[in-house]
C-alpha cells in the first residue's frame, strides 16, 4: 500500500513535469515579447493552437511525423511572427509604455476573436489528434510509466529553453535582445535597429509558441478553443515567475504542473485553486515575481 | 572641409517649433562646444543629428552622407555616435557587455578586442569593474562607461549630451579630460553642456542657442571673454 502510494505520487509529479514543460514552453513566449517589448501578446495561446493544427495537417495529409514536421513548424510561425509584428505589433510599440501594455491587449484580443473563429469556420470545432506509430508506448522504471512522447516532449521543451537562454546570454544578436529589453534608446543609439530586434525577438517566441503547439498535439490533441487557457496558464505563469528570467518562467511552469497534477489527487477536479491561489499568495507577497532579476 | 555640416533646420515636437533654422559645423577632429541653457534645443539638435528626431526643413550632412535621410542604426554605423544624457547604459549587463554592445556595428565589432584595450587605457576603473553590473557602478563610474561605450563603436564623431550632470566638481573634472585624449585620435567632439566654463575651456570653437535659434558662433577663448555671456551664463558681471 506505502509503495503503491509512492509510486501514485511519483507517477503524477512525473506527468506534472512533462505538463509543466509544455507550460513553461508556452509562457516563455509570452515572456519574451513582454520582456523585450512590453507587449501582451495574450493571442499566444491562439498561436500554440495553430501550430497544432498546422503539424496536425500536416500528418493527416502527407503523413508527416509531427517530430519531424517539427522544424517546418517552427520554420512557418517564426515568419509568421514577422508578420505579425510588422503587421500588427509595430505601431503599438512606438506608444508610451502604459498605452503600449493596454493598447497591445486590446489589439491582441481582437487577434484571438479572428484566429479562433476562423479556425472553427476552417477545420470545425473538432477536436484533433495524431497517431504516429510511437504514440501509445510508454517506458516503466520504479513502478510508473511515462509515455515516450511525454519524455520527448520534455527534453525538446527544456532543450529550447536552455538554447533560447545561452542564445540570449552568450550571442551578439542575443545580447543585443537584452540591451534592446533594457533600454531600447541607449540600444539604438548603439546601432542596434530597434524594429528589427522587435520583429526577431516576436518571430522566435511565436516560432516557440508552436513548438508548444505540436507537443500539445501529441499530448491531448487540439481544438480551437484551446488558445485561451494556454494564454492564461502562461500569462499566470510568466507573472509568478517575473519577467526578465526565461529559465526562470520555464522551472515556474514545471512547479505549476506538478502543483496541478498533485491538487488533482487533493482536491479533483478543483485543481485549478491551487495555482490561482499560489498566483494571489506571489502577488501579494512577492509582487515582483518569484524569479524576477532583469533580463 | 567640415566633417559635420548643418544647414538650416527647422526641427517640431508634434506643432511646437523647438529649432528656427540652425546651422553648424564641426570639422575633422575638431571640439566644438554648443551651450544653452535649460530647453534652449541643445538635445533636441543633438537627436535631430542621431535620427532620432526628424527636421522639417534643412539638410544635416557627416562626409557625403545625408543623415536626415538615415535611420539612427546606420547613423551609427556611418561613425557617428551620441552619449545621451542621463548615462544610458544596459543596467543588468556586465560592464563587459555594455563595451561589447558599444561595438555592435559591424565596422566596429572586428576590431573591438583592439578599441577595449584603447578605452581600458583611458578609463583603468573600466577593466577592474568589468564583470560587475553596470547598475551597481556609482555615478561617476556609470559616466566613463557611457562614454567608453560610445567610444567602443570607433566613431568619428562623438556627441557628448550633459556629461557633467549629476557629477561632483571633481568627477567633472576628471570626465572632461578625456575630451582632449578622444580629439587626439582624430575623432570630432560636440559637447552640449550647460557647465559652460568647462565646456569652452576646452573647446576650439563654440556655439550660443537660445530659444532654438543659434544667436552666436566664435573661437572658444573668445566666448570665454565675451561679456554678454559671462553676463548670461557665467553670472559673471
Amino acid at each position: 500500500m506505502i509503495a503503491s502510494m509512492f509510486e501514485l505520487y511519483l507517477q503524477v509529479i512525473l506527468y506534472g513535469v512533462y505538463i509543466g514543460s509544455l507550460y513553461g514552453l508556452a509562457a516563455v513566449g509570452i515572456a519574451l515579447i513582454f520582456g523585450v517589448m512590453d507587449i501582451l501578446q495574450i493571442a499566444h495561446g491562439s498561436i500554440v493552437m495553430l501550430g497544432g493544427y498546422l503539424c496536425f495537417w500536416l500528418f493527416q495529409l502527407y503523413r508527416i511525423d509531427p517530430l519531424l514536421s517539427l522544424p517546418l513548424v517552427a520554420a512557418v510561425f517564426f515568419i509568421v511572427g514577422i508578420l505579425l509584428f510588422k503587421g500588427i505589433f509595430a505601431p503599438v510599440t512606438k506608444l508610451s509604455l502604459d498605452d503600449k501594455v493596454k493598447n497591445s491587449m486590446l489589439v491582441a484580443f481582437g487577434l484571438i476573436l479572428v484566429l479562433d473563429n476562423l479556425t472553427i469556420m476552417a477545420f470545425t470545432g473538432d477536436i484533433r489528434t495524431v497517431s504516429p506509430w510511437y504514440q501509445g508506448t510508454a517506458f516503466g522504471f520504479f513502478g510508473v510509466r511515462l509515455p515516450y512522447v511525454a519524455l520527448i516532449g520534455l527534453l525538446l521543451a527544456a532543450f529550447l529553453t536552455i538554447s533560447l537562454n545561452l542564445f540570449l546570454k552568450r550571442t551578439y544578436i542575443g545580447k543585443s535582445i537584452r540591451a534592446t529589453a533594457q533600454n531600447a534608446e541607449s540600444a539604438a543609439l548603439s546601432g542596434v535597429s530597434v524594429s528589427r530586434t522587435y520583429a526577431l525577438a516576436m518571430a522566435i517566441a511565436t516560432a516557440l509558441g508552436a513548438i508548444a503547439g505540436v507537443l500539445v498535439l501529441l499530448y491531448s490533441g487540439v481544438d480551437p478553443a484551446i488558445g485561451m487557457d494556454w494564454t492564461l496558464k502562461s500569462l499566470l505563469i510568466t507573472i509568478l515567475a517575473g519577467t526578465g528570467n526565461i529559465g526562470g518562467v520555464f522551472v515556474c511552469g514545471l512547479f505549476f504542473g506538478i502543483l496541478e497534477g498533485l491538487g488533482s489527487i487533493f482536491i479533483g477536479p478543483y485543481k485549478e485553486v491551487i495555482g490561482l491561489t499560489l498566483f494571489l499568495g506571489v502577488l501579494l507577497w512577492k509582487p515582483e515575481g518569484l524569479f524576477s532579476k532583469g533580463t | 572641409m567640415s566633417a559635420l555640416n548643418i544647414n538650416g533646420i527647422d526641427l517640431y515636437y508634434g506643432d511646437l517649433q523647438a529649432l528656427w533654422d540652425v546651422s553648424m559645423t564641426v570639422s575633422e577632429a575638431e571640439v566644438v562646444a554648443l551651450i544653452g541653457s535649460n530647453g534652449a534645443g541643445k538635445s533636441s539638435l543633438l537627436k535631430a543629428i542621431m535620427g532620432v528626431l526628424r527636421p522639417r526643413k534643412g539638410a544635416i550632412a557627416f562626409n557625403d552622407l545625408q543623415l536626415h535621410t538615415m535611420p539612427t542604426d546606420k547613423i551609427v554605423e556611418a561613425g557617428v555616435c551620441m552619449i545621451p544624457e542621463g548615462r544610458a547604459l544596459f543596467p543588468r549587463m556586465s560592464v563587459l557587455e555594455n563595451l561589447q554592445m558599444g561595438a555592435f556595428v559591424h565596422r566596429a565589432r572586428e576590431k573591438r578586442e583592439f578599441t577595449i584595450e584603447w578605452v581600458y587605457e583611458i578609463f583603468p576603473v573600466l577593466r577592474e569593474r568589468k564583470d560587475q553590473m553596470a547598475g551597481s557602478l556609482s555615478g561617476g563610474e556609470q559616466q566613463m562607461l557611457a562614454i567608453a561605450k560610445g567610444l567602443m563603436s570607433r566613431p568619428k564623431l562623438i556627441l557628448l549630451d550633459e556629461m557633467s550632470s549629476g557629477l561632483s566638481p571633481l568627477l567633472v573634472k576628471q570626465i572632461f579630460q578625456v575630451v582632449p585624449e578622444i580629439q587626439k585620435q582624430g575623432i570630432s567632439v560636440l559637447i552640449v553642456e550647460q557647465n559652460i566654463f568647462m565646456a569652452l575651456k576646452i573647446a576650439d570653437r563654440g556655439y550660443v542657442i537660445e530659444n532654438g535659434r543659434i544667436v552666436k558662433e566664435n573661437e572658444a577663448a573668445a566666448l570665454l571673454k565675451d561679456s554678454s555671456i559671462k553676463e548670461a551664463y557665467l553670472g559673471i558681471a
